[in-house]
């Protein structure tokens, strides 16, 4: 088994507004994302060779993208991985280039949530399909049942953890101020996020993410090719992927204060791309903070933090964008938003700008090795997706 | 010698003071909530009946109702599926009147009479609807109770019984009716209830031979907190020391289920020897004579009347009532569509409705739902049937939705452990959103999910341990 890492590359990419966009198409979205890509890697539709497309709700089969693009007649093939959709839509793109099938490919990813009422065109039921028996609620009481318990875990009272929790939240509103094509820019204070109204116990309206439309798109080819393309392509140097088989709730000893498909994708990333202290290896992480408490764990389940010692690492600061290792530096699902298939390629964006040097204002000040990470489904079922990138 | 030999209720935790109904109106009615109805009511009685019990002995399920989901299709199985009875065993639903549950009660003494079979469980439950405003409405409640009949081990013989029938138009309920309607009250009293019950009373006394004096309770059906009364003092009866309160104060007329509520609140109090005179009404009138056994000592290990009356919610507010009895249109999820699918929830009722997971013969492991490759040693199709419907648990984690529509904001959702290996996460229902808590220890409790295009679907749900 070889390593992904080092090649595949990234010569162009793609990103659309993200938000309520009511007079967008998913079509539009498609051809807004992939459009941007092109013109970034400097290329023409018709270069395209083969293209994956990832979505949950909006086009459902490759063909769609083929029609929004006028992609005649090759290889499109449509990606479901829920939140990791986006992750995984690029991830099998790379598949296709490494393995040398094809030399220029498209990853693109959509998601036109605001066609459905509420954002989903379905609830998510609890691990086993079943006779419909089971919760029908939206995904948030599944994150809330992981806070719950670590808070119970580690002891913290409510005030106590909603405090980390809203820490987490104020930092990803200031950094969605710094994203011009983010959904939510605006500051929020601490008392606000301490304070607002309940969604899903102990979960409130500031931990959760937008639910967003938007789209995003990355062209890939080998180092070879990217090299007679431009200076600054991004090299690939891990692309992981795991499934949960059910343990979380067939197992009573499986403790909701960590998610093990994180902690696994993390370590066959880390093996593939040679990191052995992600903390001080990794320069910057884009992470699947659908809710607060998601990322909280997420720097525990990915070795930034040691296990329970996040709280910790959010009150020092040590993920804000002046921190040791800045996390969502765009603002993150919280306040990018989150279309859900999009969200792994927005993702990928923001890594590939930073580790150009073009972030703008929430440039980070070192960003060799960028890292993305996405979660998506329920306890027990989880898809996660883990990516990481290096500079050319 | 055939009688009783177990028994059972259930009575709804919540309770609708009655000055939410009327401005001085007394007490309270025991009221369904949101996801129950006579099905999960009969089920509840009939596993408070069977505690301790083998339930693999019962060879019969009757359920007495007014109030089934359905107009065709038998609801005695669903019951049968939530007490995990025997697949090989006589079910039928006994409908359509107030008597039903003493229809039951006499058809399963004559099937074990004649031999065809050894033990049979009645289970009556109601959650008739008065109209808003009405005196129905002031009196009704909810409420469910079982009994199993049986030739051995008897703790309340039955010596006697007699019934007439009379054809009144006092009470009824026509198709398409939601609420019970009447002619007027003294008309149908006088002349259906207070005379009918009277008539088979004496024809009961005379026929075996009894005088008022012979008996240590009566316990008679009443369609409101007075006739009972005034019925038991004409037919000579001591009211103080012999009538069996209605508990009209704590629970209502409970429809189908009442005389058998009664009856079993009666055997909570007997000893052994007493004798108990029993009737019932609707169209006619059912009625027993029962003669308490020793054995009743040994069937007292259940929350019968006592225990469910003395746990409680009272409910003030008149619009969570008509809610939660479909009486006022709420928000529904917008978007998403539930779909129910029949071949689904036919293949999956070993799990969904008997609450069956597994547990793996190679390595002990307990699942639920069932799954085919063991989750710990990965062994495929080695499981044996694990009933988790009467295993307590405790709370691992839980989370409490607020925004998305629901009958009984907010939504509470539990991961649960059982005692004895097993995990589930499910819905939890009946709790003060204070108490959930990790740790907290809760039950069982089986359920009303979906109620939609007139199918209901069942599962089971969380409810702190009702003590």
């Amino acid at each position: 088994m070889e390593s992904i890492k080092d090649r595949v590359a990234i010569v162009g990419m793609g990103c659309t507004q993200f938000g309520e966009l009511w007079d967008k198409s998913y079509k539009d979205l498609m051809v807004d994302a992939c459009y941007e890509a092109f013109e970034d890697a400097g290329i023409e539709p018709k270069d395209i060779q083969a293209a994956w497309y990832g979505s949950r709700e909006s086009g459902f089969t490759g063909a769609h993208l083929a029609n929004a693009l006028k992609l005649e007649y090759i290889p499109v093939t449509r990606v479901e991985n829920f939140c990791a959709g986006g992750t995984d839509t690029f991830r099998n793109a790379c598949y296709g280039v490494a393995s040398g099938a094809y030399d220029i490919v498209l990853a693109c990813g959509v998601e036109k949530t605001k066609d459905h009422m509420g954002g989903f065109t379905m609830y998510v039921t609890t691990p086993f399909d079943r006779s419909m028996v089971e919760w029908d609620l939206p995904p948030v009481s599944q994150f809330a049942q992981l806070a719950t318990r670590y808070f119970h875990h580690y002891g913290l009272s409510y005030e106590e953890g909603r405090r980390i929790l809203s820490k987490i939240s104020v930092k990803n509103h200031h950094n969605g101020t710094l994203s011009p094509k983010a959904h939510f820019r605006r500051e929020i204070t601490l008392e606000q996020a301490m304070n607002a109204p309940m969604i899903s116990y102990p979960l409130n309206l500031f931990d959760a993410c937008g639910m967003s439309d938007g789209g995003a798109a990355a062209i890939i080819t080998t180092p070879e090719i990217a090299k007679s393309m431009r200076k600054d392509y991004i090299l690939v140097k891990a692309l992981a992927l795991t499934n949960g088989a059910g343990q979380a709730t067939l197992q009573p000893e499986y403790d909701y204060i960590h998610i093990p498909e994180s902690v696994a994708a993390g370590k066959s990333a880390y093996e593939q791309a040679g990191i052995k202290n992600p903390r001080q290896e990794v320069d910057l992480a884009i992470v699947h903070d659908c809710f607060t408490i998601t990322e909280l764990l997420i720097y525990e389940d990915l070795g930034f933090s040691p296990r329970g010692k996040g709280p910790e690492d959010v009150e020092a600061g040590t993920f804000t964008l002046e921190g040791e290792l800045p996390v969502n530096t765009d603002g993150g699902l919280k306040c990018f938003g989150h279309p859900l298939s999009a969200s792994g390629l927005r993702m990928i964006y923001e890594v590939y700008k930073q580790l150009q040097g073009k972030a703008g204002p929430r440039q980070v000040k070192k960003a060799d090795i960028g890292l993305v990470h996405n979660v998506g489904g329920v306890n027990g079922l989880f898809n996660c997706a883990v990516a990481i990138f290096g500079k050319s | 010698m055939v009688g009783i030999t177990s028994y059972g209720a259930y009575v709804p935790l919540f309770r609708l003071n009655r000055e939410a109904l009327a401005k001085g109106a007394r007490g309270e009615k025991a009221i369904c909530g949101f996801d129950e109805d006579s099905v999960t009511m009969a089920a509840a009685a009939a596993s408070d009946c069977l505690n301790g019990l083998d339930r693999g002995t019962v060879d019969g399920l009757y359920f007495a109702t007014t109030t089934s989901p359905y107009k065709e299709k038998l609801a005695a199985p669903i019951i049968a599926m939530a007490a995990d009875l025997r697949e090989d065993i006589f079910t039928a639903d006994f409908a359509h009147s107030l008597r039903a549950g003493t229809s039951a009660l006499r058809a399963a003494i004559d099937a074990i009479k004649a031999g065809s079979a050894k033990k049979v469980m009645v289970a009556a439950a109601d959650c008739r609807l008065g109209t808003p405003g009405s005196a129905f409405e002031q009196n009704f409640g909810d409420g469910a109770g079982a009994l199993l009949i049986g030739d051995s081990d008897v703790a309340a013989s039955i010596e006697a019984s007699y019934s007439v029938y009379n054809e009144i138009m006092d009470v009824w309920r026509a198709e398409g009716d939601t609420f019970v309607r009447s002619w007027e009250d003294r008309f149908a009293v006088t002349h259906g209830y207070m005379e009918v019950v009277g008539e088979a009373v004496s024809g009961l006394m005379k026929k075996a031979g009894f005088k008022p004096g012979d008996f240590a309770k009566v316990v008679f059906y009443t369609p409101d907190a007075r006739r009972g009364v005034d019925l038991a003092s004409s037919l000579g009866f001591d009211v103080k020391a012999q009538l069996q309160d209605p508990l009209f104060a704590t629970m209502g007329n409970t429809g189908t289920a009442y005389p058998l509520m009664l009856l079993v609140a009666a055997l909570e109090g007997a000893k052994a020897g007493d004798r108990i005179l029993f009737a019932s009404y609707g169209n006619g009138s059912d009625a027993f004579v029962l003669q308490v056994t020793e054995q009743i000592e040994k069937v007292r290990d259940r929350r019968g009347m006592k225990g469910h009356l003395a746990l409680k919610k009272v409910i003030t507010d008149y619009k969570q009532y008509l809610v939660w009895h479909g009486l006022l249109p709420r928000e529904e999820i917008p978007g998403p569509i539930r779909f129910f699918s029949a071949p689904a929830a036919w293949r999956e009722s070993e799990a969904n409705l008997r609450l069956r997971g597994v547990k793996c013969q190679v390595c002990g492991a307990i699942q639920f739902p069932p799954q085919r490759v063991c989750t710990k040693c990965h062994t495929k199709d080695q499981f044996e049937p694990y009933r988790l419907s009467d295993k307590k648990a405790k709370i691992f984690t839980f989370a409490m939705d607020y925004v998305t529509p629901a009958p009984d904001l907010p939504t509470v959702t539990t991961t649960i452990d059982f005692d004895g290996g097993g995990r589930m996460e499910c819905y939890m229902t009946d709790r003060e959103p204070e108490q959930v808590k990790c740790g907290l220890p809760v039950e069982m409790s089986f359920r009303k999910i979906i109620d939609k295009d007139g199918a209901r679907i069942y599962f089971w749900k969380s409810i702190p341990v009702r003590v």
